[in-house]
């Protein structure tokens, strides 16, 4: 349409054509300028073409967001503008990839400089004269000088990222046979129209520098050595004419490749180009935490809700429908993913590529779309939704921090009310139901680790049922409760309180789990009856503070529970005792190398990266290693808490994976601080076979067996001064 | 198609740790945890799956007292469109034949095409759905892995037999079958689908209501009376293997193989 209606007004263009008009004293004939006014209405069609389509198409994307569930992500607006300076101007996740993050960031850079110019450019097609207004004189020729080399930036860097996809083609762009074609073809034909779009803006520019220098009118000069440079040198020998000829095509290319590009984004993966700004200003702000089943329903009115989580695309919020258009398929999550790695059927890029083919078949450009069908058996399997661990390692690594686990979570939840949940976790949700725990263990033996006998005339642990009083909590949690080998755990971490001087106790029996996977896997109704039961306990106790060894319990009262006193990870604890002088450690002897390896939930969700570092670094002798995947790019260990239960399709566990990777660093043990990372890390040290060559031991456990709990009778003699 | 499913609640001997009484004649009640019968609970899985593919409704009954409702109300937040409790103080102490023949009391006031049970209950034995068949003068089928609905008239299920083969039987309705766990994959209850039947009513049928003459059934009916319960000692201890790694594997195949777990 557009090219028929250009066709007449091209042909019957004359350069040459009204010599009278006059233009700051040299006669219009010989300023390209003019080049482009008989081909004003052209332009202006296409303009306004341009610009209904895209309003048009991005009204027709709105559709399925309009139909979303609430979220409410208005608040905090500093919070909300310095994620934007940081992760959207700033481009701050991006140099985890060297190579991709810096022709990113070049490519980001280029078109914020080039924005101006762009649309500069595209008036003049309508208003020859036309200048922003903020650009005139010496501003005007800096900002030429910087759009030149800008413009030629952007060519090279897609040059490279051309010949990148197809000779380097990172392994990370690959797409399984499982989740359809490759999307080389797509990328490559996008980075080219924008490469076009650069060598037309270059083009016009050199063209009407060219043609000055040919008046003498100016001796102004493109930037030296950038595109536009080099074609005005190639330009120097051309005839006005054919110059005028070169602005006017150069113009025409240049507009209909912007717009062209402008309206096929909203269709692929440079959606996020228009998106991305909205997508990082409304990104979560708070780690750790979950979305509620429904934004702005409280737990009180629950009950009357009719359906809980994601069942249909449309359960999504529309932030979360964002999220599926932001994405540049860069398949950093994927990379990262654990679940992914070892083979499980989940790869968190397609969980999001998937649901956007969905929105863009489902909701088309034209008629009315009807409420979807369910997505588990249609684009997602229940294998793919139950096989993340939540480590939150695809979020840690997301330049445009989009959101998976709320989203598996939400499709959890919908899974759950349906009742579509698998045997093997059923009765651990049942156990926890009527017994408070996963391995339905009676309740009374709650507290049996504190009454082992070499144990207990050691280190008092009172019981806080209202007769004891104490101004810590602490929290032990079920696996450390009641699995022989965590209880070791639990007695360590009793011992370090005590030696710290903390006037502790734990809840004994009326502690129940704290209910931290029971929601990660869904079942919000089973999470809230066990909170509330903790919560009014821990309350009832009367104490001031809570200390836990299970980053996930740690996770829970942090940021699921309300109401309850300040919890701190037992590794914050101890590091404050180091630092203030209140420990003194043994010194290591036995030569062992030691890696520390980070708890998601105590890690990336929570970013305690340093406390149990220092802690190991002030044992004298500790000799350390650092595993390539560290603090916030830490390995998952396989997952915790009801993880443990649920059997998933893979090629080998990922705990597996991990134990190489610490034996790659040169590692003899491993040094962690969760309960859940234990059992994982143990069990993969025997399935790795690597038996009597590696040992894993809980943060707590090495401290408790380093610590010098009592001043040996001689020195205390010595320090009396004898 | 009408479904009666007969259910019971046991103790869940997954979540308890099962002690004997000082008596030495039942087990130590205090403190425990129960739930649906695991067998019984697939039957009304299979129950639900059936009238989602032919239409109609599923009730699910249980003899027992009160404390009995929790496992028809988790039935009813699976699916199962009613609950209904047989309760008296003269069902006391029934052996199968007294449950069976309140069932049976219980079946001949309304209309049913298909009777369910589990395959055995976990704290008893596999008769009821038998004795129940035969009082009603019923076809049976026990072990039932698999059921196809023919038409109004007819069932097709198998059973697995031993050795693994299945065998196929056609089955004419009304009848009485008993379900084998593994038939299918229940569906999960939480307490969200338990809080919504909260309210949801269920009848109750004493013995007069059901025409039972109380000395045919509990105790004074019984002609089964349990005498003992005690746990076995336990035999000898898991045999380790010693050895290198390929010598335990080839003595672990042998062992299984000996016991008939390979050919």
């Amino acid at each position: 349409m557009v090219a028929g209606t250009a066709a007449p007004e091209v042909g019957t263009f004359e350069f040459a054509g009204d010599a009278e008009i006059m233009l700051e004293g040299t006669p219009l004939a010989l300023q390209v300028t003019s080049a482009l006014v008989p081909g004003r209405t052209l332009f202006l069609t296409i303009h306004i073409l341009g610009f209904t389509s895209f309003a048009y198409i991005v009204a027709r994307r709105l559709v399925p967001l309009l139909r979303a569930q609430r979220d409410l992500r208005f608040d905090r607006p500093l919070a909300r503008l310095a994620n934007v300076l940081k992760f959207w101007l700033g481009q701050w996740k991006h140099p985890r990839y060297k190579t991709a993050g810096i022709l990113h960031i070049l490519i980001f850079a280029g078109f914020i400089l080039l924005a101006i110019r762009a649309f500069s450019v595209l008036i003049v097609g309508v208003s020859e004269n036309f200048v922003m207004p903020s650009l005139s004189g010496s501003a005007d020729h800096v900002y030429q000088i910087v759009t030149d080399y800008a413009a030629t930036v952007v060519f090279i860097c897609m040059i490279f990222a051309i010949l990148r996809r197809l000779a380097f083609k990172p392994v990370r762009y690959t797409v399984p046979a499982r989740y359809g074609k490759a999307h080389t073809a797509d990328a490559i034909f996008l980075l080219s129209l924008i490469a076009v779009l650069m060598m037309a803006d270059s083009l016009f520019e050199a063209a009407r520098t060219a043609n000055q220098l040919h008046l003498s009118e100016s001796n102004e000069l493109r930037a030296v050595l950038s595109l536009p440079w080099l074609l005005q040198v190639g330009f120097a020998s051309l005839s006005v004419p054919t110059l005028g000829r070169l602005y006017f095509a150069a113009y025409l290319i240049h507009e209909v490749t912007f717009y062209f590009l402008l309206c096929y984004r909203p269709f692929g993966i440079q959606f996020h180009v228009e998106t991305s700004l909205f997508t990082v200003f409304f990104a979560k702000l708070d780690r750790g935490t979950l979305k509620p089943v429904k934004w702005g329903v409280p737990d009180e009115h629950l009950e009357q809700v009719k359906s809980f989580g994601v069942k249909t695309f449309e359960d999504f919020t529309w932030k979360h429908m964002l999220d599926f258009y932001s994405c540049a398929d860069c398949g950093r999550c994927s990379d990262n993913c654990p679940a992914n790695s070892v083979g499980r059927p989940l790869s968190p890029r397609f969980i999001t590529i998937k649901a956007r083919d969905y929105a863009f078949q489902h909701y088309r450009m034209f008629g009315n779309s009807g409420y979807g069908k369910p997505l588990i058996g249609t684009i997602y399997s229940e294998d793919e939704i139950w096989s993340c661990t939540t480590c939150g390692a695809c979020e840690e690594e997301c330049p445009l921090l989009v959101e998976y686990i709320d989203k598996i979570v939400d499709l959890r939840r919908g899974m759950v009310d349906d009742g579509n949940v698998p045997q093997s976790l059923q009765k651990p949700l049942k156990a926890l139901e009527s017994r408070g725990n996963p391995y339905g263990k009676m309740e009374k033996k709650r507290a049996e680790w504190a009454k082992v006998k070499e144990f207990q005339p050691t280190c008092k642990v009172k019981i806080l049922d209202g007769k004891n009083g104490a101004d810590t909590l602490y929290f032990v949690d079920s696996i450390t409760s009641y699995d022989d080998r965590m209880q070791a755990i639990a007695r360590a971490t009793a011992k370090i309180l005590d030696h710290g001087g903390a006037n502790f106790g734990i809840l004994g029996t009326v502690e129940k789990d704290s209910g931290h996977e029971v929601r990660r896997f869904g079942e919000e109704t089973l999470f809230i009856a066990l909170r509330d039961h903790n919560a009014e306990a821990i309350r009832a106790s009367g104490v001031e503070r809570i200390v836990t060894a299970d980053p996930h319990a740690f996770n829970a009262l942090k940021h699921d529970y309300r109401d309850v006193p300040p919890v701190e990870h037992i590794s914050q604890f101890i590091a404050r005792d180091v630092r203030a002088g209140r420990i003194e450690f043994k010194p290591i002897k036995d030569g062992v190398v030691y890696t520390y390896h980070d708890p998601c939930y105590l890690g990336r969700h929570n970013q305690i990266y340093d406390d149990p570092r220092d802690v190991l670094d002030a044992i004298p002798g500790m000799k350390r290693v650092e595993m390539k995947r560290c603090r916030d790019r830490s390995f998952c260990c396989g997952g915790g808490g009801l993880m443990l239960f649920y059997e998933s399709k893979e090629e080998m566990r990922i705990g597996v994976k991990r134990v190489q990777m610490a034996a790659e660093a040169g590692a003899d043990v491993i040094v962690t601080a969760c309960p859940f990372c234990m059992v994982n890390i143990e069990d993969a040290i025997k399935v790795a076979g690597l038996e009597g060559k590696m040992t894993a031991i809980d943060l707590t456990e090495l401290v408790e067996q380093q610590i010098v709990f009592e001043v040996p009778a001689e020195s205390e003699a010595a320090l009396q001064g004898v | 198609m009408e479904i009666l499913v007969c259910a019971r609640r046991v103790p869940d001997t997954s979540e308890n740790e099962i002690q004997l009484n000082r008596a030495g004649n039942d087990i130590e009640r205090d403190d425990l945890v129960y739930s649906i019968n695991e067998a019984d609970n697939y039957a009304v899985e299979e129950a639900l799956q059936i009238i989602a593919r032919v239409g109609g409704s599923v009730t699910v009954v249980t003899v027992g007292t009160e404390d009995d409702e929790e496992i028809l109300r988790r039935e009813m937040a699976m699916g199962a469109s009613h609950g209904v409790l047989l309760s008296d103080d003269a069902f006391y102490g029934s052996d199968g034949r007294g449950i069976a023949t309140i069932l049976k009391a219980f079946v001949q006031r309304g209309k049913y095409d298909m009777i369910l049970t589990g395959v055995q209950a976990e704290d008893g034995g596999t008769q009821v759905g038998g004795m129940l068949a035969a009082m009603l003068d019923y076809p049976f089928a026990s072990l039932v892995n698999s059921i196809e609905v023919h038409d109004s008239k007819k069932l097709k299920v198998s059973r697995e037999i031993a050795g693994g083969n299945k065998e196929v039987s056609e089955i004419d309705l009304p009848c009485v079958l008993s379900i084998q766990t593994g038939i299918n994959e229940p569906r999960y209850v939480g307490m969200r689908g338990i809080r919504q039947v909260a309210s949801a009513p269920i009848p109750t049928h004493a013995a007069s209501a059901l025409g039972i003459d109380p000395a045919t059934v509990g105790e004074t009916g019984a002609k089964v009376k349990r005498v003992d319960y005690f746990v076995p000692v336990l035999g000898k201890g898991a045999e380790m293997l010693q050895g290198s790694r390929e010598e335990n594997i080839d003595k672990l195949i042998e062992l299984v193989a000996a016991k008939g777990g390979l050919k």
